[in-house]
């Protein structure tokens, strides 16, 4: 199943997709069908009670890492952000003026599903809810060497898209075996510009379960995105950014200023 | 002194500035032009406490086997209500495993389950002056460390202007204004069995017991 939550008629719905629509799954709405365009699409996580924590992988493929000149890391990069980078499906996000460099950055983000502590690889998927794309902007003007990937180039406001769907874990494992065999594919103003395979992360989703749980116990609706392959590019104040993974979605994103 | 108030809890996110004290900014200086640095920091240097990090005032907070003590990264943080506006004030302790490089995120360090002390007692802002409260630290009883906030590097509001420009605090956020060093360059040290203590005029002391990870 796909999940969605989106804004619709004053108010915030739960929707799943069914047949190329949105089926709404609540009262007083349950069973009302809607055109994907009708709607705001919002991120596609259950509030929860508080603070989500949000992991993000940096240097997760070999050939990204290549691509910035450095070496394939040793233990999982790692980065956090704070929830208000997130926006969904369809969105603006903000592209500072006078920036030279703002690159996307397709990402497969997996939806922690049960408390997950000390877990091991062998048992990771048990703890994993679902799928979905991030698409996490970095403006390479503003980077420091000091906690470096450091929060002005990731941690801006609207700057992660999100969505549109969160894919139950349960679909991706049925029809690819897993989240590591899954292409991912960027799109800017329709013309490719990344390409890549979750199979060629650094370190796999199991890995990146047992290394985080070894020391920080996860919450569901935690995040972990999980790096970017080679191909990013500069974008600028009105392209349309299509960030896609099989079997999870197309998140589209338009730059604003 | 007591109040009857439910303990104070954090609900947003918790974001916290390194290298906000003028001992240890200058004690760093001469290698902030070297690598892997190349500089010194332009904006604010941040770091988030994750939400499994959060530990009440009263708790034991759990020294992971793999080391021997722990920092003591006394703070005064300032509490976010609607449209970013600053409400409250709390102590906090930013428990890190210790560590000398700042080149990369430091989420091993200080994303560790329970390696954030909360404060009980939030108060409002409006009895507090951020710029001049004094913390003082202490271990097992004994005064270890004073930390000034007339001595930061970015005062409270220069540190807010220039963290706003590229990022926006939600309602509930919490911003940690900074912890300073020794005069070694170090923070104050935690041992399992160690008592340590953060208070401040005014404050209802924030007080954690470090001990051992059960076997």
């Amino acid at each position: 199943m796909k999940h969605a939550r989106i804004a619709w008629a004053g108010a915030v719905h739960e929707a799943v997709e069914s047949n190329r629509e949105l089926l709404l799954t609540r009262s007083p709405w349950a069973g009302k069908r809607l055109k994907f365009d009708e709607v705001v699409w919002l991120p596609p996580l259950a509030p929860v009670p508080q603070a989500r924590t949000i992991l993000a992988l940096g240097l997760n493929y070999a050939d990204h890492a290549k691509e910035l000149a450095f070496k394939a890391p040793e233990e999982p990069l790692v980065f956090v952000k704070g929830e208000a980078a997130l926006i969904g499906h369809k969105a603006l996000t903000r592209r500072p003026q006078g920036v030279t460099h703002m690159h996307y950055e397709c990402e497969l983000a997996v939806v922690i599903g049960r408390t997950a502590r000390h877990v091991k690889k062998e048992n990771a998927y048990d703890y994993v809810g679902g799928y979905t794309v991030a698409n996490d902007y970095a403006i390479r003007d503003y980077l420091e060497n000091w906690y470096r990937p450091n929060f002005r180039v990731k941690n801006r406001d609207t700057c992660t898209p999100i969505g549109p769907w969160l894919v139950d874990a349960k679909d991706i494992h049925e029809a690819f075996g897993g989240p590591m065999n899954l292409s991912l594919q960027t799109t800017v103003n329709g013309k490719v510009t990344q390409s890549g395979h979750t199979r060629d992360m650094i370190f796999d989703v199991p890995t990146l379960i047992e290394y985080f749980s070894a020391f920080m116990t996860l919450q569901p609706g935690d995040l972990i995105l999980t790096g970017t392959p080679d191909g990013v590019v500069n974008c600028e104040v009105g392209d349309v950014i299509v960030t896609s993974i099989e079997g999870v979605g197309d998140l589209i994103n338009t730059l604003g200023e | 002194m007591k109040n009857n108030l439910k303990p104070y809890w954090p609900i947003g996110t918790v974001y916290g500035a390194l290298l906000n004290f003028k001992r240890e900014w200058d004690l760093r200086a001469p290698q902030m032009p070297e690598a892997p640095y190349k500089g010194a920091p332009k904006a604010p240097v941040l770091f988030i406490k994750t939400a499994n990090t959060f530990t009440a005032s009263g708790n034991n907070i759990v020294i992971p086997s793999n080391v021997a003590e722990v920092d003591v990264g006394a703070n005064l943080a300032w509490i976010f209500g609607a449209n970013a506006s600053v409400v409250a004030c709390v102590l906090v302790n930013d428990v890190s495993i210790p560590h000398e490089s700042y080149y990369r995120p430091p989420v091993k360090f200080k994303c560790v389950d329970g390696f954030l002390g909360v404060g009980a007692q939030a108060k409002s802002v409006a009895e507090v002056q951020a710029d001049v409260v004094v913390l003082t630290v202490k271990v097992n009883g004994q005064s270890v460390q004073s930390v000034n906030y007339a001595d930061t590097v970015r005062a409270s509001q220069k540190l807010l202007a220039d963290i706003s420009e590229f990022m926006t605090f939600q309602e509930g956020d919490l911003l940690l204004l900074g912890s300073d060093c020794l005069p070694d360059g170090k923070r104050p040290r935690a041992k399992m069995g160690d008592m340590v203590e953060i208070s401040a005029p005014g404050f209802e002391s924030l007080v954690n017991q470090f001990v051992g990870a059960a076997a």
